[in-house]
């Protein structure tokens, strides 16, 4: 029998079901993996083998009964800003280092009581704060596909434990492109679905009105079905929406007529890098063979997008951020002498270089004086990108672009130019501002032999439009690429 | 120069709802230390607000008892500060479009009745307490009372004088125990008062700087506070000085207030819409639901009093100033018309019983129906006042039937003409030196022989009939 841990997770459902292979055998596999190939990757800030095993077995007993719902018994990494009762959650933050949650995230309520099993917590940028993984307060996470470069970022453990088969899905957050980007990076498929389609209730916030849980995978359908297990209405988050759920793999059909796919100019600018773009345009031309119909289209407040999204993420963030005090739990300084040192040499000592400066950012855009010019500006801005959008799918049923203008680069490449890393958002930073799904496929390699990702939107709560292009895509493409050797 | 003091109030009551603002903790009172808390109150990562819709409404009813516009559609925003009893770095207030705006409340003093504008009533939550520690340089937190809702009521500077102030507040209470959304007890804090209070003088238009006024525990705090930022701001301006725009701390000890932070170090609150939390819509059906559920209002009830009842003004206001209190009295009515006689009866004696035991009208131990029999006791001549008054006291102390009282304790009165008429007789025979004294012209005396025969019957002979016959057989 092949190595359960080759499988995707719609395969490893197959084998489960048929009893060709245990839960607890797969996750054995997994483990050793992670054993074995982890200390060169360096995607997981906790294991939790113990845990997964004893899960493991309880969903073995559940499918031995019948009874198995599409997870059970699937070994899955969960990235360290989603609340995991029991396990620390640390955000890859100091501040947070030793945080145990009292309390479940919502999607981690559901993934248990579908019997699902938690391998472990999964390292990020601190905070989510970050294209690369590199403000991990912990250690860097490295591309599976050349491990002198960085993952992307911030679900950059996320994707790269999928890439390196160290779990057979993971969850991410994106709030600007932390799914997607990385996603791109490590050639797997990444998909941040609709704000309000998941639960937020235990994702560590870092900008309220943009962060949502998505899947990351090794399939498209893979990502619907965990989409499918993680979304609908929550009482305990306000923001979530009531909409039911509907059953986002059997929108994986063949075939795209009757589809219009956007293609929109301003995507397509200098600085993307002739590889990327030629990939892209690769998967374009295999979305037409499907039968969708590709029109030029224009989102033309996409120029604005990046610092509009740098005022709300950092203005949200810094209030986010502020219950990060010592005084409840978490980290707190030792040397202080007031009240008002306490707070400042935790905070400066509590928190990495990247996320101070966004606090630092984020202050200055809400402060008296400047909210007007500052967080109200951009928070019209925000109204013409969401207008752009829906302009566009009035149009036409997806919008096809980049995911990012580069393939992954160098560690320590960008580190010294917050600038330059806040530009490699450039073109998944749009879709958080007007809430609407994207996913990325991967569609090519570059030169140098690094995954380069399509992304893919569509309008508010059309996921299954959204996932049955990108399935499309994916079977069109047909990518001969064998996972990196590790 | 002759200086007008231009006060306004910024009010936070609790509302007594359940469970709190954003979470299903209690909002119970004086549980141990951080048991009523859970993940969302005590500010971990990760949690999210759920808006309690019972808060809201209660709030509705303040605004609307206050004449405010509700606004149709409001939100919440972060107020940022940080302190150890504030677990998430910052309060969830209102800032941009608040539930309501635009109110008034009539308040009433010795120098008249003065209309204080509202300009907005908004919805927050409370914060925590910090315990410090006297033995150690520690402070501790305890986290029960965060979360519980509040709304701040903010007036307009239309108030001139301390004990206006203190009548606007005691308004306010009035309105929030009658709507029974909270307790409104400024000693336990459930209603707390901040004060901004400038000098201008009188005639002049533009207001002159303000200081802020905080820590006054009571209504006298409130008004004393008030009259002594009102002399230190005129002895200041009189020697030519100007006034510091700031925030002064009310010592009750001294009796005096003391600088606490100039302007300099004002909070720079950096609001901005909560994105944790959806916009609240108040459609048509919510709203008709909280006017149905309105009670009727202490100034209407009131008015209302003096019309359907013929009270006097002064009673009216009295039996009105607690919803609990009007209430028992038109039970009262309902089953003993006499109105009058019964606000008499509750005001004298009813209300000296319940402020000497410290009680309140709803524990109190004389029903409607005890009251309304004791009230036809008397009327039927069965028992004089001053029985009455001993019944009454009896069941305010154990409860129980006044018809019974009387009859199991002999308490009837004497009325039968030839029973008395044999005492009279007696109480003469025994006494002709004052009878002789009497016929003599010291019609004084007159009042010994009453009392001789009272004393007879233990007090139960009715007077008039007893006066009488003493007139009869005096000759007189």
């Amino acid at each position: 029998m092949n190595n359960p841990a080759d499988l995707t997770l719609t395969d490893l459902r197959d084998m489960l079901d048929k009893g060709d292979v245990s839960s607890e055998e797969a996750t054995r596999a997994y483990l050793d993996r992670i054993e074995k190939i982890d200390p060169k990757v360096r995607s997981f800030v906790t294991i939790t083998g113990e845990k997964a095993l004893e899960q493991a077995r309880k969903a073995d007993k559940v499918i031995s009964r019948g009874e198995a719902s599409p997870l059970t018994g699937i070994p899955l990494g969960i990235k360290d800003v989603i609340c995991t009762k029991g396990v620390k959650t640390t955000c890859s933050s100091k501040m947070l280092g030793n945080f145990v949650p009292p309390y479940n995230a919502t999607v981690m309520e559901r993934l248990e009581a579908q019997g699902a099993v938690m391998l472990g917590k999964l390292n990020m940028d601190e905070f989510a704060m970050g294209s690369s993984t590199e403000n991990s307060a912990f250690f860097q996470t490295r591309n599976p596909w050349d491990l002198d470069r960085i993952p992307g970022g911030s679900s950059g453990g996320s994707a790269a434990s999928v890439a390196s088969r160290l779990c057979a899905a993971s969850l991410g957050s994106d709030t600007g492109g932390s799914i997607r980007q990385p996603a791109s990076h490590c050639g797997v498929v990444g998909m941040k679905p609709t704000y309000g389609r998941v639960s937020r209730f235990g994702l560590v916030a870092f900008a309220s009105s943009l962060d949502q849980i998505g899947p990351l995978a090794r399939s498209v359908k893979d990502c619907a079905v965990l989409l499918q297990a993680i979304s609908g209405p929550d009482t305990k988050d306000s923001t979530c929406l009531p909409q039911p759920v509907p059953a986002y793999a059997d929108a994986c059909i063949k075939g795209l007529d009757d589809f219009t796919i956007g293609i929109p100019d301003e995507y397509f600018v200098d600085g993307l890098d002739p590889d990327v773009e030629k990939a892209v345009q690769a998967g374009i031309e295999a979305l037409a063979s499907q039968g969708a119909e590709i029109r030029r289209i224009s989102l033309p407040h996409t120029g604005y997008a990046v610092a509009t999204y740098y005022i709300i993420a950092t203005a949200e963030a810094s209030s986010n951020l502020s219950r990060y005090d010592g005084v409840k739990y978490g980290f707190r300084a030792e040397d202080y002498s007031s009240l008002m040192e306490m707070y400042k040499e935790t905070r400066a000592k509590g928190f990495g270089a990247e996320v101070k400066r966004r606090i630092m950012l984020g202050t200055y855009c809400l402060s008296a004086g400047y909210y007007d010019a500052f967080y109200k500006k951009a928070s019209k801005v925000r109204t013409l990108i969401i207008q752009d959008f829906k302009d566009a799918f009035q149009e036409c049923d997806a919008v096809a672009a980049p995911v990012a203008p580069t393939t992954a680069f160098r560690l320590g490449e960008k580190v010294h130019n917050p600038i330059q890393m806040y530009l490699s958002d450039i073109f998944t930073i749009p879709v958080n501002l007007a809430g609407i799904p994207g996913i990325s496929v991967p569609c090519g390699l570059d030169s140098k032999g690094l995954p380069i990702g399509l992304q893919l939107m569509t309008g508010h709560l059309q996921e299954e439009k959204l996932f049955r292009a990108a399935f499309n895509l994916e079977a069109a493409l047909d990518l001969d690429i064998s996972w990196p050797e590790l | 120069m002759e200086f007008e003091a231009v006060i306004g109030l910024e009010v936070h009551v609790q509302l007594k709802t359940r469970s709190k603002i954003f979470c299903s903790c209690s909002t119970e009172f004086g549980a141990p230390p951080n048991t009523h808390t859970c993940p969302v109150c005590l500010g971990m990562p990760g949690v999210l607000p759920v808006l309690n819709r019972r808060a809201v409404e209660y709030a509705m009813r303040m605004a609307v008892a206050t004449n405010c516009t509700i606004n149709r559609k409001n939100l919440f925003a972060r107020k940022h500060y940080f302190y150890p009893d504030l677990p998430k770095g910052y309060q969830i207030s209102q800032y941009e479009l608040p539930l309501a705006e635009n109110g008034w409340v009539d308040v009433e003093t010795d120098m008249g009745s003065r209309r204080v504008r509202l300009n907005r009533i908004h919805m927050e939550d409370d914060a925590g307490k910090l315990i410090h520690d006297e033995n150690r340089p520690v402070s501790l937190v305890d986290l029960n009372r965060t979360g519980t809702p509040l709304i701040e009521i903010v007036s307009e500077p239309d108030i001139r004088f301390p004990e206006e102030a203190s009548a606007y507040l005691k308004k306010i209470r009035q309105l929030v125990r009658y709507l029974k959304i909270s307790d409104g007890n400024m000693e336990e804090g459930s209603l707390r008062c901040d004060a901004n209070i400038s000098l201008r003088p009188r005639g002049q238009e533009t207001l002159g700087t303000k200081s802020e006024l905080k820590n006054m525990n009571s209504f006298k705090h409130v008004q004393r506070a008030l009259e002594y930022e009102i002399r230190r701001q005129t002895a200041v301006l009189m020697d030519g000085g100007e006034i510091v725009q700031e925030t002064r701390l009310y010592d009750a000890a001294k009796g005096v207030t003391h600088s606490m932070r100039g302007k300099e170090e004002a909070h720079d609150y950096r609001y901005f819409p909560d994105p944790d939390l959806v916009p609240i819509h108040v459609e048509d059906s919510w709203l008709e639901e909280v006017l149905a559920s309105m009670p009727e209002l202490p100034d209407r009830k009131r008015a209302r009093f003096v019309e359907e009842y013929g009270l006097p003004e002064y009673d009216a206001a009295i039996l009105t100033s607690s919803y609990d209190l009007a209430d028992y009295f038109e039970a009262c009515v309902a089953l003993y018309p006499g109105a009058k006689k019964v606000s008499n009866w509750i005001m004298v004696e009813l209300m000296k019983l319940l402020k000497l035991s410290g009680s309140d009208i709803n524990d109190c131990l004389v029903t409607p129906d005890a009251l309304a029999e004791l009230l036809k006791l008397l009327e039927k001549g069965v028992i004089s006042d001053k029985i009455g008054k001993k019944v009454l006291e009896q069941i305010f102390e154990n409860g129980g039937s006044p018809s019974e009282i009387v009859e199991r304790q002999g308490l009837a009165q004497v009325s039968d003409i030839g029973e008395l008429q044999q005492l009279v007789e007696k109480v003469l025979d025994a006494n002709p030196a004052e009878v002789e004294k009497y016929r003599s012209g010291k019609k004084k005396v007159f009042g010994f022989f009453v009392g001789q025969v009272m004393r007879e019957t233990r007090g139960k002979a009715n007077p008039k009939t007893v006066n009488e016959l003493l007139r009869k057989m005096l000759g007189s």
